[in-house]
């Protein structure tokens, strides 16, 4: 099946999945979706590819913009820094990639490779290797599968380039690659190790642009039609809704390049009486429902504002917000002992045995 | 004693208050003009005519009170009107330093065309900008700029935007390219990214061209408001109140209009602490077509730190947190099935509510059928059913519960302060809320709250290798020099917010700090 072309509508509502996809991380898409307007208004249009489409030899490029949200709020992102590293990458292995696909489907890296594909005029292919955001380079798919993880292709937007030709282990290539990141001023683009098609088929969060696109189309049609947004998502993407309240305090700090934190909510509606306590480590990693565990990653704790429904990040987490959390279904790689190891509570420093909202 | 005069230019009404001391001693209402200065004009002959009569806190003559005012502080919403309205704006010269970082996204890029059109003058992206800590970028393109303000003195720009690349950070290129452009062309209006504040490039940059498109409004507009006062006869120093409950000199002000946006509620609210003697309490102000619901802490509103959005334009402004419900004195209530608001007959209440005579059911004459408060003429609303006054009465009363919960954020019970011309419609007993506190002079809170401002710093910047007590204190020291040098008593300086926030991904235990610090006018 050839690939079908992705409109300007769906990618408005894939940066609305994609950011609640994100548990609180990855990243505003802001920035990437103003430059995907800009690229659509100047005539590119670029196609979503089914994975199952691709030859087991087929070549795939694996996008990500690495780096400190808060730096990317200034130097802003762009779709040639993208290209480039996906370039550096051809140039360095002297092949053509077939298609392009994201790190991770949750925040802003859900649109990198569009944008990367608009300037290459490949194909996107609608996977992930996440299904959601992690911090670190050893949370994925692929790693939890035991694929290579090296080479890495890191470009910025001056003419610095850097290529991470082996690494000992995917911890070992996340730490050469984030001093990297940081000296070029905390961010850049990268391509990280080519994947096959088998690969991405085998090992790949499949069809996660198709289910963000999905989820942004629930929210945008609920609140046209003047229905509850987060009730709407819960539905579509048989989630549970676990707190509805309003924030109460919020506290953080970084230790080991993560940004850690509690937020204590107050119950309102069927909740009022109760409290709930969240913690993050740049997305949200557990929530306690009056001091008992209620839900942890890998299931997705997304928190919405109550009335928009839109994703509220860590590093926007407010005092006083009215906010809905909620958990979705976590991919079942992601569940596996292996999966668990490498994401579970356990990974992110808590000493709970995991338990799904949805076992 | 001092005496101080508030003013708040509103779209419907322009309010005056003659303050003594903590003493409201005169209180004026009349409708705003067209040209904003008769109204305040008019405003301040009325306010100085009753203080001069005998009974008044007269000083004898009517000469002589003029003289004795000591400080005079306007706010309006004139320069939100003229974005929101398309009017009265400049072209503008925009200065983007940072390349060759985010040259896909140049400036105006998320703007409503409409607005972007009458806006967007020449569009300039230079080589320059720092990193987060405080690394340049690339060198700065000089020879670029100058080039620049050259194509800018062509065009016949009269006002220009600068934003580099993190100057909240490290302001050397904005300051380098502005003195440039002086020399080039030394009439033109200049606004740097970096004194509007925040890190966030594009919303800073959206701000700083909102106020380079303003300049010209906000120059002619303090002008008008300064001849007045000269018409009044008063000498005092004029104050334009801000977004946060503060005021800059009309001289240092007429350069930031974009500080003004807000000023509005944030008055409202302020003046209801102030009348109220509460500094931490939930404010509702109900008027005649919504009813705002703020939260004060320490006097000053709770601020909402998120993304705004001015006539469509992206901004990262210091507003104040609002809850707005479509609920006031003007709202419709239709039968079967009831409801009440949001449409609303506003300003034409007394024309078109039952009680003045009109045909409108209106929340107003629901409140005077249940006695309430006496208005009009109650005879007109005696043969509404009882069963429909008390229904709509619980119900609005619903309502006004259901968002006064929604914006306490304390677990705790905390008091209520209502104000506003529809307060009548708030009920007595709310849970959660210790006190329904009403006060006088209510429906000129707003101008209260105007007279009463004070001076403020502000510091928001990443601290690097410091302990966060340092890092604090030192953006504690920088904001208690900017309110110094913005005209605040040094010894009257208390810091009202402190926030740090540690980055993911940065190196060096990286801690950003935002501390506000407000003193008396000196």
């Amino acid at each position: 099946m050839a690939p079908r072309p992705v409109s300007a509508a769906e990618i408005e509502s894939l940066a609305i999945g994609a950011w609640i996809l994100g548990t609180g991380g990855g990243g505003s898409p802001y920035l990437a979706l103003l430059n995907m307007r800009k690229l659509y208004r100047e005539g590119a249009r670029v196609s979503l590819l089914d994975p199952m489409d691709l030859a087991d030899d087929a070549r795939v490029a694996v996008v990500s913009n690495m780096g400190a949200p808060l730096v990317g709020q200034e130097r802003l992102t762009d779709p040639h820094t993208i290209a480039r590293a996906v370039q550096m990458m051809e140039e360095y292995r002297g092949v053509r990639f077939d298609a392009v696909m994201s790190l991770e489907i949750g925040g802003g890296n859900s649109l990198q490779p569009f944008m990367a594909a608009a300037v290459l005029g490949l194909p996107v292919v609608d996977a992930d290797c996440m299904g959601r955001a992690f911090p670190e380079a050893q949370m994925t798919s692929f790693a939890i599968h035991d694929l290579t993880m090296y080479p890495l292709t890191m470009a910025d937007v001056r003419d610095n380039a850097v290529i991470v030709a082996r690494a000992a282990s995917w911890k070992w290539m996340e730490r050469l690659s984030r001093k990297a990141c940081v000296e070029v001023g905390s961010i850049a683009s990268t391509c990280k190790a080519p994947r096959t098609g088998k690969e991405v088929k085998e090992c790949g969060m499949l069809y996660s642009t198709t289910k963000a696109i999905g989820i942004g189309e629930t929210v945008q049609s609920a609140r046209r039609r003047h229905r509850d947004p987060v009730q709407a998502v819960i539905d579509a993407e048989r989630g549970r809704l676990v707190f509805r309240g309003k924030i109460r305090d919020v506290a953080r700090r970084t230790t080991e390049g993560f940004l850690r934190g509690t937020a204590k909510l107050d119950g309102l509606d069927e909740f009022r009486g109760s409290g709930f306590e969240l913690a993050f480590q740049n997305e949200f990693a557990v929530g306690w429902l009056d001091g008992v565990p209620r839900v942890m990653t890998p299931d997705l704790i997304c928190v919405l504002d109550t009335v928009s429904g839109d994703a509220i990040g860590t590093e926007t987490l407010r005092y006083g917000q009215r906010v809905s959390v909620i958990a979705l279904p976590a991919p079942p790689v992601l569940l596996t002992p292996k999966g668990l190891e490498h994401v579970g509570p356990r990974a992110f420093g808590y000493d709970l045995e995991f338990k799904s909202l949805f076992a | 004693m001092k005496r101080r005069i508030g003013i708040d230019v509103g779209g419907t009404n322009t309010d005056a208050v003659l303050l003594e001391d903590a003493r409201v001693v005169h209180a004026v209402k009349t409708p705003t003009t067209a040209d904003v200065t008769s109204g305040v004009t008019d405003a301040l002959r009325r306010l100085l005519d009753a203080t001069a009569t005998p009974g008044g806190a007269a000083q004898g003559t009517a000469s002589a009170v003029p003289r004795a005012i000591d400080a005079v502080m306007i706010g309006t919403t004139h320069f939100t009107n003229a974005v929101v309205q398309r009017r009265d704006l400049t072209r503008v010269g925009a200065i983007r330093i940072g390349l060759p970082s985010g040259a896909s996204l140049e400036p105006f890029i998320d703007w409503p065309e409409d607005l972007a059109e009458l806006v967007r003058g020449e569009v300039v992206m230079l080589e320059g900008g720092h990193e987060f800590d405080g690394r340049p970028l690339v060198p700065f393109d000089s020879a670029g700029m100058r080039a620049a303000a050259r194509r800018i003195r062509a065009a016949g720009l009269t006002s220009v935007c600068i934003a580099a690349v993190f100057s909240p950070l490290n302001s050397a290129c904005e300051t380098e390219a502005a003195a440039i452009l002086r020399d080039e062309c030394p009439d033109v209006a200049v606004t740097m990214s970096h004194q509007l504040g925040r890190i966030g490039l594009l919303e800073r940059e959206n701000a700083t061209l909102l106020n380079a498109a303003l300049v010209g409004l906000a120059r002619k507009t303090t002008r008008a408001f300064t001849d007045a006062l000269a018409a009044s006869g008063i000498t005092a120093p004029l104050y334009l109140t801000q977004n946060d409950g503060t005021v800059m000199l009309a001289s240092v002000a007429e350069a930031f209009p974009v500080y003004g946006f807000a000023s509005g509620p944030t008055n409202s609210m302020r003046g209801a602490a102030f009348l109220s003697k509460l500094t931490d309490a939930l404010v509702i102000d109900v008027g005649g077509t919504t009813t705002d619901i703020g939260s004060l802490r320490h006097g000053f509103p709770r601020e909402a730190n998120n993304v705004v959005e001015i006539g469509g334009v992206r901004t990262l402004f210091r507003m104040p947190d609002l809850l707005s419900i479509g609920l006031g004195g003007g709202s419709l209530v239709a039968r079967d099935p009831l409801t009440v608001g949001p449409r609303s007959v506003g300003y034409r209440l007394v024309e078109q509510g039952l009680v003045f005579g009109g045909s409108e059911l209106t929340a107003t004459d629901i409140a005077v059928a249940a006695g309430l408060i006496d208005l009009g003429d109650r005879r007109r609303v005696a043969s509404l059913p009882a069963e429909l006054v008390r229904a709509a009465v619980a119900r609005m009363h619903a309502m006004i519960e259901e968002a006064v919960d929604r914006m306490k954020a304390d677990a705790g019970d905390e008091p209520l302060i209502a104000v506003g011309g529809g307060c009548f419609l708030v009920p007595e007993r709310i849970a959660g809320i210790s006190e329904v506190v009403h006060v006088e002079h209510q429906a000129v809170a707003n101008a209260v709250g105007a007279a009463i401002a004070q001076v403020s710093g502000e510091v928001d910047r990443i601290f690097q290798d410091l302990s966060r007590d340092e890092a604090i204190a030192r953006a504690r020291q920088l904001a208690e020099a900017q309110a110094t040098s913005a005209g605040a008593d040094p010894r009257t300086l208390s810091t009202v917010e402190v926030e740090d926030l540690p980055l993911a991904y940065l190196p060096g235990n990286s801690l950003r700090v935002r501390v506000r610090v407000v003193g008396e006018i000196r």
